[in-house]
This record gives C-alpha cells, sequence and structure tokens, in this order.
C-alpha cells in the first residue's frame, strides 16, 4: 500500500516533483562538479605549477652544514658529492608517483680557447628511464626550465652524439661571440673536448653564464665519474598543515599515528624525508618560496570551490523546502484525513519524506552526470584537460543530496507535525 | 454500561462556550441523531466524541475508558480502533481508486486486505466501480466509499457529520438506507445532520443549542424497517 501511495503520488503531482527533482539536480551538477574539480584541480594546478621550477632540491649533507657553517670548500670532503648511481632511487620512495621530473647537476670549471673560465655543468636533458615499476620518464631541464628561450635546440640526449653537445648561456654566447653550430673547445681539470653548441639559452639569470652538458661529459671532464653537485626535483605535493610544519622542523616529535598520517601523505616535508631515506648522505629541502605559492594557490582555489558547493546546496535546500511546503499545504486534506482515520505522524512523515528522497535519488542521479559534463568544461577551458571523476565524489554528492533534501523538507514536516485534522477537515 | 458516555463536557474557545457542561449516554446498537442550528456546538461534539479534539472539561468515557485525558497519540489509536468517520465532504484520496480509499483505513489499522475492501464496497452496493477515481464518482457514490472505509474496521461507533450534506435527494435516501441496515447489524451510529428528515429515522435525536442540549426526542415510531432500495 506505501509503494502504491508513493507511485500515485508521483503521477498525480508529477510537475511538482519534476521541480524538485530539477531543483535537486541543479545542486547536485554544481556539487559534482565543484567537488570533481576541487580533488583533481590539486593535479591540475600541480602540473600546471610544475611549469615553474622544481620545488625540491638535494644536496650532500656536507654541503648543507659544513660548507654553509664553516665556509670551506675542499673537495676531499666525504659526502661532498652525491652518487650518481642512487638517482634513480627517487623514484622508488613512497610517493614515487609523485615524483614529475628531476635532473641531476654537477659543476666544473673549464678553460674556453680564449682563456677565460667558465662553469660548465652536466645535467639531463631528456634522460629515458625504464622505472622497475615498468613505467617510463623522461626527465631533465628541458621540461624542468621549460621558460628558457632557446636559440636552436635543446640536446636530445637519446640521439647518438648528444654527449658532444652543449648548451651555452646567452652571457657566454655574447662574450665569447658564439654561435649554434659553433665548435667549443673546453679544457677540464682532467680531459679537454670539442663539444657542438645544440642551443643558446636566455635564462634571464645567472644560469645565462653557465654552459650545460650531459651529465657523464661533465663529470669526464672534471674527473668527477659518478659524482652528483645536487638533483632538483619537481614534485606533486599537498599544501603543508600544522602537521607538516611540525614534521618539516622534527619528524622525531610527532607520535606514531602522526607520524604515519605526515608519511603517507604528499606534504613537501615528507617527501623530502623519503628523498633523505635513499640518498646517502643527501639533504632534501623544499624551495619555500615554490612549495608555498603553490600551497596558497591550491588551498584559495579548494576555498572557493567550497564555497560554491555550499552556496549551490544552500539555493537547493530553499528551493526544496519551497516546492515542499507548498506540496504539503496542498494536500493539506489528505494529510489530516490520514491522521483522523489513523494514521501516527511518523507513518505521514515517512510517506512525504520517501516521495521526496525518491525524488531527490532521481533529481540527485541526473544532476551527477551533468556535473560530470560540468567538470569537463571547466577542465577543457581552464586546463585544457579533462577532469577525471573520483569514486569519492558519489557518496559525497549522496549525502550532500540526501542531508540538503532532509533540511529542506524541515519545515514541511514540522508543518506537517502541527497540522489538526480538525482544522482541515472541517474548516475550523 | 454505555458505549459512549459524556459527562459534564465543556469546550471553551477564549470567552466562547462552544460546548457548555453537556452530559450524555450513547448505548451499544442506538442510533442518535444530533441536530441543532449552527453555531450550537455540533461539530465541536462531533470532534470531541471523535477523539479528534479535546474537551477544556469534562469526561468522555467510550466503552468504559476515559479518553478525554488521552495524548494525541493516544486518541489517534482511539480513532483508529474504535471509531469510523464519515464527512460532509466525503475527503477521499483524489489519486486513489475507490477501493484504495477503503484499503488505506485497513492500511493504517493493520494489513491492507483487498478482497475485504471489496466486500466492504460492495455491502454499499459499489463493486463495480471499485477501480474508479474519487473523479469519476457522483458525490453519493463518494459518500458510500466513505461508509465503506468507515466500516472496514468494524469500528464500535460510527460517527457522520452532515452526511448527507452534499447529496441530492436520491442519494441521500440512499446514505440513509445504508445507515438504517448499519443500525440493524447492531452498529451504534451518532449522526450529526441539520436535515429533519435524516434525524426522525433515527431512535433519539438531541438537540443542541448554544452550547447546550436544549431537548430530546425518543422517535417512537422507529422500526428501523429497511427499505427496498436498490444500491446498484
Amino acid at each position: 500500500m506505501f509503494v502504491r501511495m508513493i507511485g500515485k503520488a508521483f503521477l498525480r503531482q508529477w510537475k511538482k516533483m519534476l521541480m524538485i527533482a530539477f531543483t535537486i539536480a541543479l545542486g547536485a551538477s554544481l556539487a559534482t562538479a565543484m567537488l570533481s574539480v576541487m580533488m583533481d584541480v590539486e593535479d591540475k594546478m600541480n602540473q600546471e605549477l610544475k611549469a615553474y621550477g622544481a620545488n625540491i632540491t638535494v644536496v650532500p649533507k656536507s654541503t648543507s652544514v659544513i660548507s654553509e657553517l664553516y665556509d670551506v670548500d675542499d673537495e676531499n670532503i666525504s659526502g661532498k658529492y652525491l652518487k650518481e648511481e642512487e638517482l634513480g632511487k627517487i623514484k622508488t620512495i613512497f610517493w614515487a608517483f609523485n615524483i614529475v621530473d628531476y635532473t641531476p647537476f654537477i659543476s666544473t670549471q673549464v678553460k674556453l680557447d680564449s682563456g677565460n673560465e667558465v662553469t660548465l655543468t652536466g645535467t639531463w636533458f631528456n634522460h629515458h628511464m625504464d622505472l622497475p615499476t615498468g613505467e617510463t620518464l623522461d626527465a631533465g631541464i628541458a621540461s624542468l626550465r621549460s621558460w628558457w628561450t632557446v636559440d636552436g635546440e635543446w640536446i636530445d640526449e637519446q640521439t647518438p652524439g648528444s654527449e658532444k653537445c652543449a648548451m651555452v648561456g646567452s652571457g657566454v654566447a655574447k662574450r665569447e661571440n658564439l654561435k649554434v653550430g659553433d665548435t667549443l673547445h673546453v679544457e677540464g681539470k682532467k680531459d679537454a673536448l670539442d663539444l657542438t653548441i645544440k642551443g643558446i639559452f636566455d635564462a634571464g639569470g645567472e644560469e645565462d653564464d653557465l654552459i650545460y652538458v650531459p651529465v657523464d661529459t661533465a663529470q669526464q671532464l672534471g674527473g668527477l665519474e659518478g659524482k652528483i653537485d645536487s638533483i632538483e626535483v619537481s614534485a606533486l605535493t599537498t599544501p603543508d598543515n600544522e602537521l607538516a610544519r611540525k614534521a618539516a622542523k622534527d619528524p622525531s616529535s610527532l607520535s606514531v599515528s602522526q607520524y604515519e598520517t605526515w608519511y603517507c601523505t604528499a606534504y613537501v616535508s615528507s617527501i623530502c624525508y623519503q628523498i633523505e631515506e635513499v640518498v646517502t648522505d643527501s639533504v632534501a629541502s623544499a624551495v619555500r618560496q615554490v612549495a608555498d605559492s603553490e600551497g596558497q594557490i591550491l588551498n584559495k582555489t579548494r576555498l572557493l570551490m567550497i564555497l560554491i558547493t555550499i552556496l549551490s546546496m544552500i539555493g537547493a535546500a530553499l528551493g526544496i523546502c519551497n516546492l515542499v511546503t507548498a506540496s504539503v499545504m496542498e494536500r493539506s486534506q489528505e494529510i489530516g484525513l490520514m491522521k483522523a482515520i489513523g494514521a501516527h505522524n511518523p507513518a505521514i512523515t515517512a510517506l512525504v519524506l520517501t516521495e521526496v528522497l525518491c525524488t531527490a535519488l532521481i533529481g540527485g542521479v541526473a544532476g551527477f552526470y551533468a556535473g560530470i559534463g560540468f567538470a569537463q568544461i571547466i577542465g577543457h577551458s581552464v586546463f585544457s584537460a579533462s577532469i577525471s571523476i573520483r569514486p569519492m565524489v558519489i557518496p559525497v554528492v549522496a549525502v550532500l543530496v540526501a542531508l540538503v533534501t532532509l533540511i529542506g523538507s524541515m519545515p514541511a514536516v514540522r508543518m506537517l507535525l502541527n497540522l489538526r485534522p480538525t482544522e482541515v477537515l472541517h474548516g475550523r | 454500561m454505555s458505549l459512549l458516555e459524556l459527562k459534564n463536557v465543556s469546550k471553551i474557545y477564549g470567552n466562547l462556550h462552544a460546548l457548555d457542561h453537556v452530559s450524555l449516554k450513547v448505548e451499544k446498537g442506538e442510533w442518535l441523531a444530533i441536530m441543532g442550528p449552527s453555531g450550537s456546538g455540533k461539530s465541536t461534539m462531533m470532534n470531541i466524541i471523535g477523539a479528534l479534539d479535546k474537551a477544556t472539561e469534562g469526561e468522555i468515557l467510550l466503552d468504559g475508558e476515559d479518553i478525554s485525558k488521552k495524548n494525541a497519540r493516544a486518541l489517534t489509536d482511539i480513532r483508529r480502533d474504535k471509531i469510523g468517520l464519515i464527512f460532509q465532504q466525503f475527503h477521499l484520496v483524489s489519486y486513489l481508486t475507490a477501493v484504495e480509499n477503503v484499503m488505506l483505513a485497513q492500511y493504517y489499522h493493520s494489513i491492507p486486505d483487498e478482497k475485504e475492501a471489496l466486500e466492504a464496497l460492495d455491502r454499499v452496493g459499489l463493486a463495480n466501480r471499485a477501480k474508479h477515481y474519487p473523479s469519476q464518482l457522483s458525490g453519493g457514490e463518494q459518500q458510500r466509499v466513505c461508509v465503506a472505509r468507515a466500516l472496514i474496521n468494524y469500528p464500535e461507533i460510527i460517527l457522520a457529520d452532515e452526511p448527507t450534506g452534499n447529496l441530492d435527494e436520491a442519494n441521500e435516501e440512499i446514505v440513509v438506507e445504508l445507515f438504517r441496515r448499519l443500525h440493524m447489524e447492531g452498529t451504534t451510529l451518532v449522526v450529526v445532520t441539520h436535515n429533519p428528515e435524516v434525524a426522525e429515522v433515527a431512535q433519539r435525536t438531541i438537540v443542541l443549542r448554544n452550547g447546550r442540549v436544549d431537548h430530546e426526542t425518543v422517535n417512537e415510531n422507529f422500526t428501523g424497517k429497511i427499505k427496498h432500495i436498490t444500491l446498484q
């Protein structure tokens, strides 16, 4: 009988139910779109922000502590260099998936034909890696310095002979009158080489006074085989919170559960900590300016999305409130009759709420799919990429729709509970 | 013991005494008509007897149980189990068929039984209109559905508020005849009416005026004899 009543009530007031479903669909679609974008925006924004460079630098412990404290510069200090063989381990940490790019640096002084000394830095340009997970990664400064203006082209490490190529900073090129395609004779501490200039770059900073070559070439010239000065890492990170800030100061101050939470969250400090675990005698630190900016942008974007979601839900609740109250007022005689013939308040409340919740279910499902569409429109117009819908969005939207429906129905339920049969059946 | 007894019952709205120390007894199986001009307190009395409203003062004994101090939930249970209500405006649920309207009373009482609901409609001569919606029924037919709904849970007492107020003469006669049959079957009836023709077929009539029982008449010619009216 209950089902029959619900079904017939639907048919009878289909226009009103359609309006309620539409209102809920509108709220649910906005909530779905905003939540989907919010959950995916971190990755999307991170990807966008990665274009502005690395957010973690890794240096040897001795360089970090001894050199900075005592201002010594002795190549014989044990642990001054990082080990090249350990570079691959960075992609084996817990948050390996979040490491989107990284590149090592090894610098040495070289003498040019003009007699001038220049710093020559070995690095990856588009270094190809086959990871143990089966994934592949092309890492290097070609993607980490995407804002450089390059005359000529980037060195392609996959091309044979790339180890005899160099990219020259615009400052050096200007001083030495170098052009793309020229051969540059460089004399290092251990060896001398003729390098072909593949590109002249303008970085707009101190790097314009450097020459970049593949890692092996720099090691050969400086006699630094297997050694690395520093590593720059670009990682997708979660904005810092109180726990992350506490851990960044001293991870040992955390309780076991705090440590687990921190370790298993992609905070920049957590990723740094894990890099230090796999790279011997290293100190990994966040490039605070970049990391903080990313965090602030992400937090503000997220807040905006949450506000839009809340406002859309409030709007839906107000709409539902009006429509359900109107429906109950319209049906007051029917409800009065039910009370008169023996229906208790919970039974009538259940009937009305079931009708509204069934409508909400239809509206919610329609709104969810519409929301996926809205999310894709936002994704393509803002990030030029699809927004992936997280399964988590479904229960969150379902709970929001249920809550909004119930809250929106409360005034109507209150009216229903206070309705006296004598007032509606006899008109007094 | 009377089925229904009102002892000094008053209903006061501000300064208005809608019912003023009314005492009344209705025996089991009796057919009582309540008459009076507008504002005399007929409907107020109907609401109080029907457990739809509470008296300001006095006691109401239904089947020996004082219902005057019961809370709203208990009064709902009393309406559901002991009282069958018939309204002037019929008050059928518009989106349910005739048989479903009868089953609605069963649903809130116990378990809906379509077969039994159809039998109740048959008793009022509407078996062939069971699947019709209220909008497809005449006023008389709607009132008979209302009677079937009131009867379906075998109440102790049937309360009818102006049951013929919205009916033409032919349908009025059909409804009165239904009451006569119910009375013959032992049903206790309390009928509030403006219509002297409806009142005069009852066993006893009380006339209210200004919230008090003005006078009472017993129908000495009451036979309870059923006329042969074809309900179909």
